[in-house]
């Protein structure tokens, strides 16, 4: 990363936390190896450009999330947490992502509960078949964690 | 100490050109545990594996990442050299710099850059938390369990018992056959349907590898891949196979008379009966729900007429267990109802039939001769109007899809009719004629060069009855006007249908099936006759709407599966999978309950080192596991990690950057 980092750890939204003028929000991805993953590739393969803040994770089946791999990415790199799934009724392990889509909603609650802003984590469904999504939903994640800002401090410029 | 090795790949320009590769190993060699960094243009190719192969032995790596194309691409290929050079190969990880950065980032040199590098770094941080994981291998039963009779279970049980592989053929119905033993002739040839077919059949009977269980169903099925055990209900017959000779003085002489299924209801059967001619067995069994015998206690005139004692109304169902290591369903397909076509008179109007019922009247061995007549008073029709596309294609009131067999078999239809019945005028509603596959579209010209069918394109809208006819009326598009046609004999191209009970046969073997019932394969092009369950084949109409020439090739590809999966004694199974452990488990089983594939069951093991007392933990089945890590992130007490995926490796990942 570019500015460095002087305070990793902010558990929850500060307004104070200003973002430097080149500052670039980092987007943990997590996507399930048979829906997500493979859509991921197929946007590469089909040259669709996307922003270049996130940051891929594979891991075999959305169920595979744990909400700590969420709580630590914002507590200690990322401004923002995708995961994402295949559509319902496509799990590759049947019903998988129905069970993540549930801890998912409760994460959230607790996320929101704790302080932290909803947009701060989304879920989406994107299937190896959907190169254009996939870059769509990235887009719209990263301009959204950019709209909320840092969760870190970082030096200021002058200091 | 951890000791890993970086090698960037250029990819040639694919990777090159967007992403400072140099840059990137030098901004690798900067992590402590980088031991070795080093760039080329293909490390994919044999002098780019053999760098891998020589600084594994040199450096003594610990573990490798390869920063390429997608894992998804040539994992495999860089575990192999890592085992090439006697490394475990799960030390691997691939950090995906091509499809997740430079192909998605042309525009931006710097930031593709940058993420290569954070890439690699998550990819190095997971690469030190990975472990030495061994292959599984399980233990295979030989044994193939087939369901369904129909033309795709023959072939596939024939196929498969002729490597030598012992096959057991489950049929509900007292004969195997299927539609296709109801069939008349067969398009696009015109073969007579069940010249073809039964010496196919006689073959199953016979074969010395195939166990035949006519009139039973499968009600049970456990275990995994390669080591299924099923249950299987083999229905009171009330006739003793063994003896029984198929003379057919039982049903010559039974008087309760029950609507014949096989000729769709235009005839009747008896309560003792054989379904056709040449079903396969050829043994009668006695339909329960109609014999007197068995409802009153009254009758009992089969046991007196046959000769060999075999009747035997005490019979009751018997569960048989048979253990096997892949299952084929080939369960077939029915006629879709058409109740919501209320405008046809479905119901009301005799001489409205469907398809099928044409088929067993224009059948040589038919109820009716051979020919075609009208329900209602038994005359030979002269016009005969045949409506396709009753349900498919029809979001509103049907099915969305095509059933892609009805063009065929309505020009089939024509053609039979102008055989049996000379004088008579064949008229065809369509929406299009969909005639794909070799010798299709030329056997639909020659249907309708030879009949001279009138083929009106539209939707009938509507039939109703003027004295003895029926009117239909619909719109023929190719005018634009409003037809009217005075049909003797309505005939329905009705969609076809996946059997009602198909859902619960997908749930109880544990594969999943379409929003109609058809049951699902593993990948629409690349995988499909398998399903998302290992072990687990599809052939026939089960899967989706085929004619015999597709259900025959799909169940002679099924039979390859299998004979692949029985190639060695023992199976390879990919060794990420989950394990439980003991220590921290306290036994609530959440993960049993989460598990997609039943994987977890439980077991008892000591209080502690020197107890007598029990506790029960989880057990995970290697076998079964499908390392989904569901339960890994439902199990409170953290005692279960997911090999090759653990936790410490995702937040290594996770904290890299
Ligand atoms: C009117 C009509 C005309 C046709 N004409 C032609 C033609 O000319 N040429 C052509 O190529 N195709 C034709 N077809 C298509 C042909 O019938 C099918 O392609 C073929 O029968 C499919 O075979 P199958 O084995 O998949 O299914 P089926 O023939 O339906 O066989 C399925 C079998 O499985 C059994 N079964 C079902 N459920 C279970 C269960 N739970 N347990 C155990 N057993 C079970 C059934 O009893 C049946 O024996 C026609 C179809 C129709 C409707
Ligand atoms: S969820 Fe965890 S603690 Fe509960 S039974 Fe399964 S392994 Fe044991
Ligand atoms: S990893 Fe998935 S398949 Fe394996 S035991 Fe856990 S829940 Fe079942």
């Amino acid at each position: 990363m570019e500015t460095e980092v002087i305070e990793k750890i902010v558990s929850i939204e500060k307004p104070h936390l200003e973002a430097p003028p080149d500052w670039q929000p980092v987007i943990m991805g997590i996507l399930c190896n048979w829906c997500s993953y493979a859509g991921s590739d197929l946007t590469g393969t089909s040259r669709i450009q996307y922003p270049p803040n996130i940051r891929i994770i594979r891991i075999p089946c959305s169920s595979r999330v744990d909400p700590w791999f969420i709580i630590k990415s914002l507590q200690t790199t990322a401004d923002g947490v995708l995961v994402s799934g295949c559509h319902p009724g496509d799990c590759h392990y049947i019903s998988g992502n129905y069970y993540a889509r549930r801890r998912f909603l409760v994460t959230k609650k607790l996320l929101n509960f704790v302080g932290y802003h909803e947009d701060r984590v989304q879920f989406s469904w994107v299937s190896a078949a959907e190169g254009q999504k996939f870059a769509n939903v990235v887009a719209k994640v990263t301009e959204d964690i950019k709209k909320l800002g840092p969760l870190r401090l970082y030096k200021k410029e002058n200091s | 100490m951890a000791r890993v090795g970086v090698f960037v790949c250029f990819c040639g320009a694919n990777i090159g050109d967007f992403v400072d590769v140099p840059a990137v190993v030098e901004e690798a060699k900067k992590i402590k545990e980088v031991k070795y960094a080093i760039d080329y243009k293909y490390v994919c190719s044999d002098p780019g594996q053999q760098m891998i192969r020589d600084a594994i032995v040199q450096q003594r790596l610990t573990s490798v990442v390869v920063a390429a194309c997608s894992p998804r691409m040539h994992e495999k290929t860089f575990r192999k050299a890592l085992s090439d050079a006697g490394m475990n190969p799960y030390l691997l990880e691939v950090a995906n710099i091509r499809e997740h950065s430079s192909w998605v980032h042309q525009k931006n040199k710097k930031a593709a850059t940058g993420k290569s590098s954070d890439l690699i770094r998550m990819a190095v941080a997971k690469s030190i938390a990975n472990e030495q994981l061994h292959e599984i291998s399980v233990p295979v039963t030989k044994r193939a369990l087939v369901i369904g009779g129909g033309i795709a279970g023959i072939q596939a049980a024939l196929d498969i018992a002729d490597a030598r592989i012992p096959v057991v053929l489950v049929e509900k119905s007292p004969s195997i056959g299927g539609k296709m033993a109801q069939l008349d002739e067969t398009f696009p040839t015109l073969d007579c349907s069940q010249c073809i077919l039964t010496p196919k059949m006689v073959d199953v009977a016979s074969h010395p590898f195939i166990e035949l269980l006519p009139y039973s169903e499968v009600i049970e099925l456990d275990g995994y891949v390669g080591n299924y055990k099923a249950k299987i209900k083999r229905k009171a017959s009330y006739v003793n196979f063994d003896t029984c000779t198929g003379c057919g003085a039982c049903w010559l002489k039974c008087p309760v008379k029950v609507p014949n299924e096989f000729n769709m209801g235009i005839d009747k059967r008896k309560a003792i009966y054989s379904p056709f001619p040449q079903a396969v067995p050829n043994k009668p069994v006695i339909d329960a729900e109609h014999c007197t015998m068995l409802i009153k206690g009254k009758c009992g005139i089969c046991a007196k007429v046959c000769e060999k004692g075999s009747i035997d109304y005490t019979m009751q169902d018997e569960i048989v267990e048979r253990e096997i290591g892949a299952v084929v369903v080939a369960t077939g397909y029915d006629l879709w109802d058409p109740k919501p076509y209320e405008e046809y008179g479905v119901g009301r109007f005799k001489d409205i039939i469907n398809s099928l019922e044409f088929e067993r009247m224009v059948s040589a061995n038919g109820p009716t001769g051979g020919v075609p007549v009208r329900p209602s008073d038994g005359k030979v029709p002269k016009n005969v109007v045949f409506i396709q596309c009753v349900g498919s294609r029809d979001e509103a009131k049907g099915i969305e899809y095509c059933s892609k067999i009805c063009c065929m078999y309505t020009a089939k239809h024509t053609l039979l009719l102008h055989h049996k019945v000379q004088d008579s005028h064949a008229y065809v509603f369509y929406m299009d004629i969909r005639a794909a596959g070799k010798g299709y579209e030329e056997f639909v010209k020659r249907a309708q060069v030879e009949t001279g069918a009138t083929y009106l394109r539209g939707r009938a809208s509507k039939i109703y009855k003027k004295g003895d006819k029926l009117m239909v009326q619909g719109e023929d598009a190719q005018i634009g006007q409003v037809v009217e046609v005075e049909a003797d004999l309505v005939v329905l191209a009705t969609a076809i249908y996946p059997y009602k009970d198909n859902p619960d046969l997908a749930r109880l073997l544990g594969i999943s099936y379409d929003k109609y019932g058809f049951l699902s394969e593993a990948h629409p092009k690349l995988r499909p006759v398998e399903t998302a369950k290992a072990g687990i084949f599809l052939a026939g109409c089960t899967q989706a709407p085929k004619d015999i020439p597709d259900s025959v090739a799909q169940a002679s590809a099924t039979a390859a599966k299998v004979c692949g999966l029985f190639a060695g004694d023992t199976m390879k199974k990919d060794p990420m999978i989950a394990h439980v452990n003991n220590e921290f488990c306290t036994g609530c089983q959440n993960c049993v309950n989460v598990c997609p594939y039943q994987a977890i069951v439980t077991e008892e093991i000591p209080l502690g080192y020197g107890f007598k007392e029990l506790r029960t933990v989880a057990k995970i089945n290697e076998g079964v596991c499908q390392g989904c890590g569901s339960c890994v992130a439902i199990c409170r007490s953290m005692a279960i990690d997911l090999a090759g995926f653990t936790d410490m490796q995702i937040i290594n990942e996770i904290v890299a950057i």
